[in-house]
């Protein structure tokens, strides 16, 4: 859906009006430059595409930096399309931010690279119970898989069984996140509650419901 | 982290008393009721003070009809109408748990 890009600052926490303290995640988003505007004629689907961060010029490629001279905008770190816009709300070089798109009280999605959390076993991964007590001589197994597959059928281990591994480090998404304040000044949105990702860490965040006009 | 500071900033309060551990002080403290709202007095020791900045909190501790009671709460919370240091006391130690143990009268020799 409709959204921005932006970075997770961290995490904190404000009183609300009754006097409730509320965790909250700072973000800082935007404003980003939208680079292109795909439409349904000439791409075949309707999405803005938009930067959002600066780099150095070192690594981008010719073609791309032509069209970031074009539009005479400093070259984007991060590049990512959004559908859910109508086609034309905005055109390239336009800057999208936070209060053009969100509001206090207004439920949301963020999206954001989880933090890696390395190889884990199989309950921390998948929430197993582990096998059960010490006694009767057992020992080593309190956080182990338990049984993998049976033995003479199918005398294998299913795919996609799961057991330990890396963790983290994947694409997260979490919905229904409640804003709680968005100050346009500095670019900043509160989110109640936690958001995937390390402070620094790309995230998107999406409107929920129709397109935007 | 500097725009993380400055939303903080703007929600701390600045009349809040300096006080330590071993003070003596009253919170005032908004109580809702329906519609109602009406300022409660707890008095008592502070025992321990945490964290810094928006979310620091401090517990205060007082002796109500025999039964030990303690509150914690956040320095900058609305629900805290003023904070008023009515003693200031003399302890050598930040945190003092220790005072749990203690009768009433020890507790007296302990923060003096």
């Amino acid at each position: 859906m409709a959204g921005i890009l932006g970075t997770k600052l961290g995490m904190t926490s404000i009183f609300d009006e009754k006097g409730k303290q509320i965790p909250c995640t700072v973000i800082e988003a935007g404003p980003c430059t939208v680079l292109q505007v795909r439409t349904r004629e000439k791409d075949g689907y309707s999405a803005v595409q938009m930067g959002f961060g600066t780099r150095s010029g070192k690594h981008v490629v010719r073609a791309q930096k032509t069209v970031y001279d074009k539009l005479e905008i400093p070259y984007p770190r991060y590049v990512r399309e959004f559908k859910g816009f109508e086609e034309d709300r905005f055109k390239p070089g336009d800057k999208v931010r936070v209060e053009d798109l969100f509001a206090a009280g207004e439920k949301i999605t963020v999206s954001g690279v989880s933090k890696g959390k390395g190889f884990q076993g199989v309950m921390r991964r998948h929430g197993f119970g582990g096998v059960g007590g010490t006694t009767h001589g057992q020992s080593d197994r309190l956080r182990a898989p338990g049984s993998i597959g049976a033995s003479s059928y199918p005398s294998r281990v299913f795919p996609g069984t799961r057991m330990a591994g890396r963790l983290g480090g994947s694409r997260v998404t979490t919905k229904n996140l409640l804003v709680l304040k968005v100050i346009p000044e500095s670019n900043i949105i509160v989110v109640k509650g936690a958001v995937p990702g390390v402070r620094k860490g790309l995230v998107e965040i999406h409107k929920q419901g129709p397109t935007v006009r | 982290m500097n725009k993380i500071d400055l939303l903080e900033r703007s929600q701390m309060r600045s009349d809040v008393p300096e006080f330590y551990p071993g003070d003596t002080v009253s919170v005032h403290v908004r109580v809702v009721e329906g519609d109602k709202e009406r300022i409660q007095e707890f008095r008592g020791i502070v025992i321990a003070i945490r964290g810094s900045g928006l979310k620091k909190t401090f517990t205060v501790r007082k002796i109500s009809y025999g039964v030990g009671v303690e509150r914690i709460f956040p320095v900058h919370s609305p629900s805290v109408a003023k904070i008023v240091k009515v003693r200031s006391g003399n302890v050598r130690r930040a945190k003092l748990y220790y005072l749990r143990h203690l009768a009433a009268k020890q507790v007296r020799a302990k923060t003096t």
